[in-house]
């Protein structure tokens, strides 16, 4: 399996300010990678970038061998850091509506997620919780047999039980043969026993990058101490 | 089933804990252990780690899979009796590796030994061995 994103030079001006700032980075499929690093660090902009819904300033990208467009998109699944769900319709309205966007949609997963998220399909997404919106979120992106899946931030600002359960349903459904999938999270020790690598990001850059079980043997740390060190 | 020390390679750790549920006789041959699936699933674990630590077990022979049926604890006699001896010298290495950073010496260390092991049970050295007998209440 060739490069499922290559990044080189990779930069995005926001402003005057430079999100990424000439970041090189290439993910393989059958890999689960952690993209880590403090606010502000270009994680969104990186995964924005994949996702095709962000040009870039200049550099190199590509997914899955070609730049990020309409073709990428079919197979790229992103979850977006903010929430975009309509609160009007219900669960189920929500997932028919969205299964119309995507030919990859597989509705049989799509069900078995729900339940294992215990998201009931008839109630309303203006009454659910936020730790039960970012578990819907999920459902949305991993009801698709997408190539690269990218989860922009999936853990943040929620209840403990959800921020397990939602490691659990990666981690428990993620096939390598499928593709590759990337994390970006700022909360290390959630997630980072899912991780097979992690790239640690700073000011626009990698700053480390690693296998995530030999770091942890070369340091004889998490990678929750790692990163407090790389970012001390 | 099994702990996850984040500051330890993983892999490792799943290995370590089933060789030891097996050593205990927890796990007996022919027991069912967990799918991958639902390994990566309990521990929060990347399906690659947890691949490469079923990998690693079945080359053992700790465990093997049967096609459609699943993954089986497979150790006979011989190889459990074989984890335990390794599992136990690599105790005891941990633990002289311990006392000799403290500053004890080789020789010392039998006695302290038995000497712990009596107050732990209460004997405090009176002369009596065997039954242990409760005297604080503190042993288990």
């Amino acid at each position: 399996m060739g490069a499922l994103l290559s990044a080189k030079g990779l930069r995005k001006r926001y402003g005057n300010k430079w999100a990424l700032d000439g970041l090189d980075l290439e993910v393989t499929g059958g890999r689960i990678m952690g993209l880590l690093g403090p606010n502000g660090s270009g994680k969104s902009t990186l995964l924005k970038i994949a996702a095709g819904l962000v040009q870039p300033s200049g550099g190199k990208v590509a997914v899955l061998g070609r730049a990020p467009g309409r073709d990428t998109k079919k197979r790229v699944a992103y979850l977006p850091e903010v929430d975009c769900l309509y609160r009007e319709m219900t669960i189920r309205q929500t997932l028919t509506y969205l299964s119309t966007f995507y030919d990859d949609w597989d509705q049989t997963k799509a069900r078995e997620l729900l339940e294992f998220m215990e998201l009931a399909p008839e109630t309303r997404v203006a009454s659910l919780s936020r730790g039960m919106r970012a578990r819907l979120k999920l459902v949305l992106a991993l009801a698709r047999q997408a190539s690269l899946v990218l989860l922009d931030e999936p853990l943040s600002g929620i209840d403990p039980r959800s921020r397990s359960r939602i490691v659990q349903a990666v981690v428990g459904r993620y096939r390598p043969e499928e593709g590759a999938l990337i994390i970006s999270t700022h909360e290390v020790i959630q997630a980072e026993s899912a991780f097979d690598d992690v790239v640690f990001l700073d000011r626009g850059r990698v700053r480390l990058a690693g296998v995530a079980e030999d770091l942890r043997a070369q340091h004889g740390m998490s990678l929750e101490a790692l990163f407090e060190e790389v970012y001390a | 089933m099994l702990e996850i020390d984040v500051s330890q390679p993983i892999y490792q750790q799943i290995v370590d804990g089933l060789i030891r549920l097996v050593v205990r006789g927890d796990l007996r041959h022919g027991d069912q252990i967990p799918s991958q699936r639902d390994m990566a699933e309990q521990l929060k674990v990347s399906p690659n780690t947890v691949q490469r630590a079923y990998r690693d077990l079945e080359a053992m022979g700790v465990v093997a899979t049967a096609r459609g049926q699943g993954t089986f604890a497979a150790a006979g006699p011989e190889l459990v009796d074989e984890l335990r001896r390794q599992m136990l010298d690599r105790a005891l290495e941990r633990f002289m590796q311990e006392m000799l950073g403290l500053g004890f010496s080789r020789s010392e260390v039998p006695g302290l030994v038995s000497t712990a092991l009596a107050r732990q049970a209460g004997v405090c050295g009176d002369g009596h061995d065997g039954a242990p007998r409760s005297t604080h209440g503190g042993g288990r």
